[in-house]
């Protein structure tokens, strides 16, 4: 096979996918798909439904293991052989295409229960906030535009604040690689402008992989786009560059 | 740093609960011991174990609220290890008989000299000694609750599964403590105890002293629930119950936050058993019957679930009842057993804690409150 891959783990981008596949019951979803995402970069994917968006995420995540394939984060850690919790410590952080926030607990106690740090039974039950810890959450609070309604039950939230909401745990989080599904699903155009100014900011010190389908939004974003079709790359590049190719315009975009 | 999380757990509302159990603790055995029969505030002799024993239900009811109503995994086999620290305390009890058996064998008790075995089996050695008895009694039900947990949670067996073998585990109990080769008495159990710590159980200075026992130790088990309850950890458990998979991508481990939950739990459940068994006198295979579970459940649906209070209130409130029905209407009981729990269901989903801080206070804004914790049986699709 193939490939334009360093063939040194030292030498490999942030996020390393190669020769990815995997099948549910014969149906092949994802096939032979390879991704590089740089350190730093923000990359938005886009793509028919069934493409493998999620899936891809779900490898990544280590909810679902590949059948073939090597999937590397950071040069060396071999994310086929962890499970989530341990993907999700090594920096790898993941907003859910339906938002998925802790209903009964308040905005300021979901973005506790996110917040970096020890994630032992033991360090729970001993955990003292810290004065570092609730300026953080001040600040993210800030960041996602909800101070005013830290006490609120998340279930009381509006939908496009309970997307907010996550993107707030995911930077409580403080991963190096964050995977954002879907952000402005079911979004007013203003909180997608909102939505857009939150992700270019944060996508100045983290990596970020957006799938969506909404082409203003990603247009919006202006970086690089891949567009996957049947569980594999079809076209990359500029979002000119890949909604003027022939191939993207058949299967996803329509004439 | 343990008893700075300790003093978490006593915020207001538990100042209040611990209180008054302290004086309960404190003046139903004095009113009992030293008012002169016929007085009209004396408890009298037969309500001081009683009250004891509803007590110990509470206890349990706490025990199981901890696991269903925080951490979402409804047990249908609580019963079980209440009925282990039950044994426990009750093998304990046996070997203080000594030679006052009807047969009179120093070293066996009764059950055994009649299976005409001649050895005390290894696993009744050290029973003769209280602190060990009791180090069992938690050990025994804490061990039971890991091991089970541990496969149980790791294999991520959730909702209705897990439930089903919660009552599978108490009914395997059930049957193998039938058996008279386990050497627990099969079916007749353990009974006739004579003393405790040197006091005969029959004394009402006994009886008064493990009313205050069991009033002091679900005082205790509150705190400690409530320090877990109102940690990051109580947060992360609510979290669990609501979203276990997603607490996943957050970089916990839900398995460990579940077996924790269930083990403590386990463990102030064998407490409640061993409490129980020297203030009824006898402890029997039929404790562990899936319908001794089942009523736990439905004390802490009454009581509320999801508050530490709820179960408690529910435990005594049911339990009140039974006492009055299984005497005025013994046929109907289960049928108003039943009913209560349908009325509750429908109309009370929070039972009454739920029921009553739900609703709006004069002075007071009214509480927003979700009904998050309510499908907790119900398998989540993103497993």
């Amino acid at each position: 096979m193939t490939s334009i891959a360093p063939a040194r783990a030292e030498d490999r981008p942030l996020l390393y996918l190669d020769g990815v596949s995997v099948s549910f019951d014969g149906f092949r979803a994802i096939n032979n798909l390879s991704l590089y995402l740089e350190k730093g970069e923000m990359r938005a994917i886009i793509g028919p439904n069934g493409a493998g968006k999620t899936t891809m995420m779900d490898i990544i995540t280590g909810k679902t293991r590949p059948d073939r394939g090597d999937v590397f984060f950071n040069g060396t850690i071999d994310l086929t052989q962890h499970d989530e919790p341990a993907i999700a410590t090594f920096g790898i952080g993941r907003k859910f295409q339906k938002p998925t926030v802790f209903e009964s607990h308040t905005v300021e106690d979901n973005l506790l229960l996110a917040m970096k740090g020890k994630r032992s039974v033991v360090a729970q039950f001993f955990h003292v906030s810290s004065r570092h810890e609730r300026e953080a959450l001040d600040g993210i609070l800030e960041t996602i535009r909800l101070t005013g309604r830290r006490a609120d039950q998340a279930a009381n939230l509006s939908h496009g604040q309970k997307q907010w909401l996550e993107i707030g745990m995911l930077l409580a989080q403080d991963p190096k690689l964050l995977l954002i599904d879907e952000p402005v699903a079911g979004m007013t155009d203003a909180e997608t402008e909102e939505t857009v100014r939150l992700l270019k900011e944060i996508a100045r010190d983290h990596s970020v992989i957006v799938v969506e389908h909404d082409m203003h939004f990603v247009r919006e974003l202006g970086v690089k786009v891949t567009c996957l079709h049947e569980g594999s790359v079809l076209s990359e590049g500029t979002l000119d560059h890949v909604s003027n190719d022939s191939r993207v315009i058949e299967v996803y975009l329509g004439r | 740093m343990i008893s700075q999380a300790l003093l978490r757990g006593l915020n207001g509302k538990a100042m209040w609960v611990v209180a008054l159990l302290v004086a309960a603790a404190i003046l139903v055995p004095a009113s009992n011991l030293l008012l002169p029969a016929g007085h009209p505030l004396r408890v009298p002799n037969y309500l001081v174990p009683l009250m004891g024993k509803y007590l110990c239900y509470a206890m349990l009811a706490l025990a199981l609220d901890l696991v269903w109503g925080y951490c979402g995994i409804l047990s249908l086999g609580h019963g079980a290890f209440f009925a282990l620290g039950g044994y426990a305390m009750g093998m304990y009890l046996m070997r203080q008989i000594g030679d006052r058996g009807v047969y009179g064998n120093p070293d066996l008790p009764d059950f055994m000299v009649f299976l005409n075995w001649d050895a005390l089996p290894w696993y009744w050695q050290g029973f003769d000694m209280f602190w060990f008895a009791m180090l069992m009694v938690m050990v025994v039900p804490g061990l039971l609750a890991f091991v089970f947990g541990w496969f149980a949670f790791r294999s991520r067996v959730t909702g209705v599964y897990l439930s089903i073998i919660t009552q599978a585990m108490t009914y395997a109990l059930l049957l193998a403590f039938f058996r008279n080769d386990m050497g627990f008495g099969g079916n007749n159990g353990l009974t006739d105890f004579k003393d405790i710590l040197g006091a005969s159980v029959q004394a009402g200075g006994t009886r008064a002293a493990l009313f205050a026992a069991s009033a002091l130790m679900l005082a205790a088990a509150f705190v400690v629930c409530s320090a877990i309850v109102n940690s990051k950890l109580g947060k992360l458990m609510i979290a669990v119950r609501d979203a276990e998979s997603r607490t996943r991508f957050l970089g916990f481990r839900p398995e460990y936050v579940k077996l924790f939950a269930f083990v403590v739990s386990a463990v102030i459940a064998g407490i409640a058993g061993a409490l129980y068994v020297p203030q009824v006198g006898i402890i029997n295979p039929g404790e562990f019957a899936p319908a001794n579970s089942i009523e736990v459940v439905i004390w802490a649906a009454v009581g509320g679930r999801g508050s530490l209070i709820g179960p408690i209130i529910g435990a005594i409130l049911v339990n009140v009842m039974k006492s009055y029905f299984t005497v005025a209407y013994p046929n109907l009981w289960l049928f108003a057993l039943g009913g209560m729990f349908v009325f509750v269901t429908l109309f009370m989903p929070k039972g009454i804690v739920g029921f009553l801080s739900g609703r709006r206070w004069p002075g007071r804004p009214a509480r927003t409150t979700t009904d998050a914790g309510l499908d907790t049986a119900k398998p989540s699709p993103a497993e």
